[in-house]
């Protein structure tokens, strides 16, 4: 048992079923990341959590005690909501505190945790403030201190980070892995950025339409995806997902793929078991630092691949440059060195690192390979 | 899965205050406004006089209401008040806020002064014009005085006209919050349409038939049942302004409601005009409250 | 809905420019017009009144006629002025707008964030009974009103301005706290604090601007209801307005239109007073009463 057991846990509004028998077992200190699309189901979930919301079956326990029907003030969790939800009649001191008012504690002793909590977050400069006075970061500090003070057992947040801007947000990342790293406490952490979700976590959900994708570290899910959603869903830019078939060459399985020419190039699979699929169609997913230019493939790849084929776009992005070529008709996108001479519509002679690369049966969507 | 049986009790008191908290508001108003609503409809098919009696008559007040000269009159007078009442004030309040919204340097000043009557009872409303269209010592009498001799308005006094001196305070009353709604809808128009239809080549004239006062719709469809509901509603100053009279000249259907269920003893006719009261209104606001209350989510 | 001065980007010649503030000055000239006659002819002897015009400012200025219709003329058969019934009006008006106030806040807390099914439909029902013509509630509301012992007395009116005044009040503490943050409520809930207490902690020291605009509005409308005043009150119990319109409808002796006058402005002067005072809310009101449920 965990520390925090969500066990088969479903949530319907009326006849609608919106979750779908989840089963999630958190360790204590571990930093869960619930990520998906709009409307996947993971604000639901963080929400059952809390208590705000109301389970339909199912358990969800923390500590080994069933948490149904228990009011949100007792579950000893704190949230960190995406507005902040900073109380904005009551000063930063006042919000911070206000939990350990409502549960009596003495005057004493909150303004104790107060003040080391203020010292952590270093909001001690802002405590006679009012909300509407603050920064977003400074707002998102003070809905931290507010979570903090409680000391409790598991720590959820809500998309806390989308309301600041690209560079903060950054920072507001590292200060909160930072805060886990020193604190070890149990998070519950949702978004929708899945750089978020890969640097933060210990362990990520993917979630879509009511079901979790696939749980498992950052590594499983950007290395090994359960299916096609999470496959393009995590990585920047996403996976390249092509239709391929499967042919015997040499007595080893190859994907055979088309390029912008119309010409059948076959590229060697690493995994020797794919030969079950000879003769079959596949999805085949390369992710684009697996394409690359000669000089920056992978040395310690035990299979790299060739391909010339005509560039259609390139694109520039400062450390790389990303370059489209067309595979079996779909844009393929692959990372190269930033220095790399390419043009449009020139040939250009790719590399691809297969040792990477993942097969999808293409009517479950599920992977085949590896 | 025994979920139910885990609630704590802090958890099911919770859930139980919202609707306590709730619950008198609601005893109220089943009680007092729909309960009464049932209860005059009852009345309506009962031949109560100067009391409440729990006699059928089945629709004998209907049919004697829509026999009476009276009724007929009220009915009358407040198609004719409505029609004017709504149009004039309509067409007197988009005026108002078309020409208040461009760019005029008094604007704080004038629209407080277009607002005021809105504040005053129509009994303090009435007082003013009773005195005011009054012709011995009113408009008549003052243009009289400044030497238009032959200047003679006393509509107040003349039973054909007497309505429209209803009409002339009511308008009074409430264009000036006509105009308030009207200059909300037109604050709410994207400036930038505007400047495109401008880039467009449209002439202001266009600019307002074709691409603002269209736009207008939702606030057009507020005056409209606002000053319905009003209008059917209208007793306070009917009694200041004219006391329904010359005679019966300026007779509505509240004033009629009123003078037959509590001075002329006649509670089961009075209780029937109040029933097709309700019904008018009804026609008008439960369509409009419906699609209010119905387009979020 | 901040109606705040911006204008229209249409722009317009020098002409029509001119033509534009004239219309808008006679209008306002046409709203004034009855206050100034009010107010002119209020501090006139009568002679100047019926012999003289009404236009015209007073040759003679007196104080008499305010001093009259406050104290000493003749209301029904008692010649108190109009004092004991501005006084009737306060203490019905005061109680009529707390208690209402109050419930509605509490109302349209619940209805927003403590939302159950079927909501939406009790509080369509609580809307409709804004906008009933209330002829259809006299006959019952003036029999119980007889049980319960409240007929004809300042207690009975309260009881009926706050029956009847709570569609309205509900409706807009609903609109305010629908825009009001959730999440907040849902914060306070994690940190431990129950229904009252977030209703006195976190949404009423925000609903500052909301109390005011339901405040003025209940005011303005108990203030100026005649309909309950002249059907459930007695001769003691008149409020202000029943007592202004038995003033200038009272058939005996000469009619001193000049204490009329006064007497309409002291009907009219607490209303008035709140809307200089704080006419950006009154308006607010107005609207939020008009559109959106």
């Amino acid at each position: 048992m965990g520390f925090l057991d969500i066990a088969n846990v479903t949530k319907s509004y009326g006849a609608v079923e919106v979750l779908h028998r989840v089963d999630i077992s958190v360790a204590e200190g571990e930093f869960l990341v619930l990520v998906g699309p709009s409307g996947c189901g993971k604000s639901t979930l963080l929400n059952m959590i809390a208590g705000l919301e109301g389970i339909t079956s199912g358990e969800i326990a923390i500590k080994g005690r069933a948490m149904n029907g228990v009011h949100p003030s007792r579950r000893n969790i704190a949230m960190v909501f995406q507005s902040y939800a900073l109380y904005p009649n009551m000063t930063v001191a006042q919000n911070i505190t206000f939990g350990l008012e409502m549960h009596g504690v003495p005057k004493p002793e909150r303004e104790a945790a107060m003040t080391r909590v203020a010292a952590m977050l270093q909001i001690d400069k802002l405590l006679d403030r009012k909300p509407g006075q603050l920064s977003g970061g400074q707002r998102q500090r003070v809905a931290m201190g507010r979570a903090l003070v409680r000391n409790p057992d598991v720590f959820l947040f809500d998309e806390p980070l989308s309301n600041l801007d690209a560079k903060l947000r950054v920072d507001m990342r590292t200060e909160i892995k930072k805060l886990h790293q020193s604190l070890k406490t149990t998070i519950v952490y949702v978004t929708h950025d899945q750089i978020e979700a890969m640097t933060l976590s210990t362990r990520i959900a993917v979630m879509n339409k009511g079901y979790v994708q696939q749980l498992g570290t950052p590594k499983d899910i950007y290395d090994t995806p359960a299916n096609v959603f999470v496959a393009t869903f995590m990585g920047s830019p996403a996976m390249n997902i092509l239709p391929a078939r499967v042919v015997m060459q040499d007595g080893a399985p190859h994907a055979a793929v088309i390029d912008a020419a119309g010409q059948t190039r076959h590229l060697r699979f690493s995994q020797p078991g794919m030969a079950g699929w000879a003769g079959r169609e596949i999805l085949l997913g390369i992710r684009p630092e697996a394409i690359t230019d000669p000089e920056g493939a992978d040395r310690k790849s035990g299979n790299i691949q060739h391909l010339s084929n005509t560039v259609v776009v390139t694109e520039p992005a400062g450390a790389d440059t990303f370059v489209t070529m067309t595979l079996s008709g779909r844009d393929v996108v692959g990372r190269m060195r930033a220095d790399v001479t390419v043009t449009p519509g020139q040939s250009f002679g790719f590399t691809i690192n297969m040792d990477k690369a993942v097969a999808f049966d293409p009517d479950t969507e599920a992977r085949i390979a590896p | 899965m025994a979920r139910e049986t885990a609630l704590d009790l802090r958890t099911r008191l919770q859930e139980w205050i919202p609707k306590l908290v709730l619950a008198p508001s609601v005893a109220v108003m089943l009680v007092f406004v729909y309960g009464f609503i049932l209860f005059t409809a009852f009345l309506s098919f009962t031949d109560s006089k100067i009391l409440p009696s729990y006699g059928l008559v089945g629709w004998h007040n209907y049919w004697r209401l829509f026999q009476l000269p009276t009724w007929s009159l009220a009915i009358e007078n407040l198609a004719i008040f409505a029609a004017l009442y709504i149009v004039i004030c309509s067409v007197i309040g988009l005026t108002l806020a078309i020409l208040l919204d461009q760019k005029i340097r008094g604007e704080g000043m004038l629209r407080p002064i277009y607002l005021y009557p809105m504040a005053l009872s129509f009994i303090v409303t009435g007082t003013a014009w009773k005195w005011l269209l009054d012709p011995g010592i009113g408009l008549e009498h003052t243009l009289h005085l400044w030497g238009w001799t032959s200047f003679h308005f006393a509509w107040i006094k003349e039973s054909d006209f007497a309505i429209y001196t209803v009409v002339i305070a009511a308008v009074w009353q409430t264009s000036g919050f006509v105009m308030a709604m009207f200059l909300a809808g037109l604050r709410g128009i994207d400036n930038e349409i505007l400047k495109a239809a401008q880039m467009d080549g449209a002439s202001n004239w266009n600019l307002y038939r074709r691409i603002i006062i269209p736009q207008l719709r939702p606030a057009f469809l507020s005056a409209f049942v606002i000053l319905s509901h009003l209008a059917v509603k209208s007793y306070d100053l009917v009694v200041a302004l004219t006391g329904g009279g010359p005679g019966r000249a300026t007779e509505l259907p509240a004033t009629f409601m009123y003078s037959y269920t509590f001075t002329r003893n006649e509670m089961g006719v009075g209780a029937a005009s109040a029933v097709i009261m309700l019904m008018t209104i009804a026609a008008i606001m439960v369509p409009y409250l419906y699609a209010e209350l119905k387009e979020p989510k | 809905m901040s109606a705040v001065s911006q204008g229209t980007a249409v722009s317009n010649g020098r002409f029509t420019r001119v033509l534009i503030h004239v219309t808008l000055l006679v209008f306002a000239l046409f709203y004034l017009l009855p206050l100034f006659v009010m107010l002119v002819n209020s501090v006139k002897p009568l002679g100047e009144i019926t012999g003289g015009n009404m236009m015209a400012l007073p040759k003679v200025w007196t104080i008499q006629p305010w001093l009259e219709a406050w104290s000493t003329a003749q209301i029904g058969v008692q010649p108190t002025g109009l004092r004991p019934y501005f006084i009737n009006s306060i203490e019905m008006v005061v109680p009529a707008v707390a208690i209402s106030t109050l419930m509605g806040a509490l109302n349209g807390y619940v209805l927003t964030k403590w939302r159950f099914r079927g909501d939406t439909v009790l509080f369509g029902l609580m809307l409709f009974s804004c906008f009933i013509p209330f002829q259809i509630v006299l006959i019952p509301m003036a029999r119980l009103l007889g049980l319960m012992g409240l007929a004809g007395t300042v207690p009975g009116l309260i009881f009926v301005h706050v029956v009847y005044g709570l569609g309205f009040t509900t409706l807009y503490f609903r609109n305010y706290y629908a825009a009001f943050p959730t999440e907040l409520v849902r914060a306070a809930q994690i940190d431990g604090a129950g229904f009252f207490r977030i209703f006195t902690r976190i949404l009423l020291p925000l609903s500052g601007p909301i109390i005011v605009v339901t405040v003025i509005w209940q005011f303005t409308n108990i203030w100026n209801d005649f309909l309950f005043g002249s059907s459930f009150s007695g001769q003691a119990s008149q409020p202000m307005t029943v007592a202004l319109n038995n003033l200038v409808q009272s058939s005996t002796g000469v009619k001193a239109y000049n204490v009329h006058f006064a007497g309409a402005i002291l009907a009219a002067l607490p209303t008035l007073f709140v809307y200089i005072v704080s006419g950006r809310f009154f308006v607010r009101g107005l609207m939020a009463g008009s559109v959106k449920g």
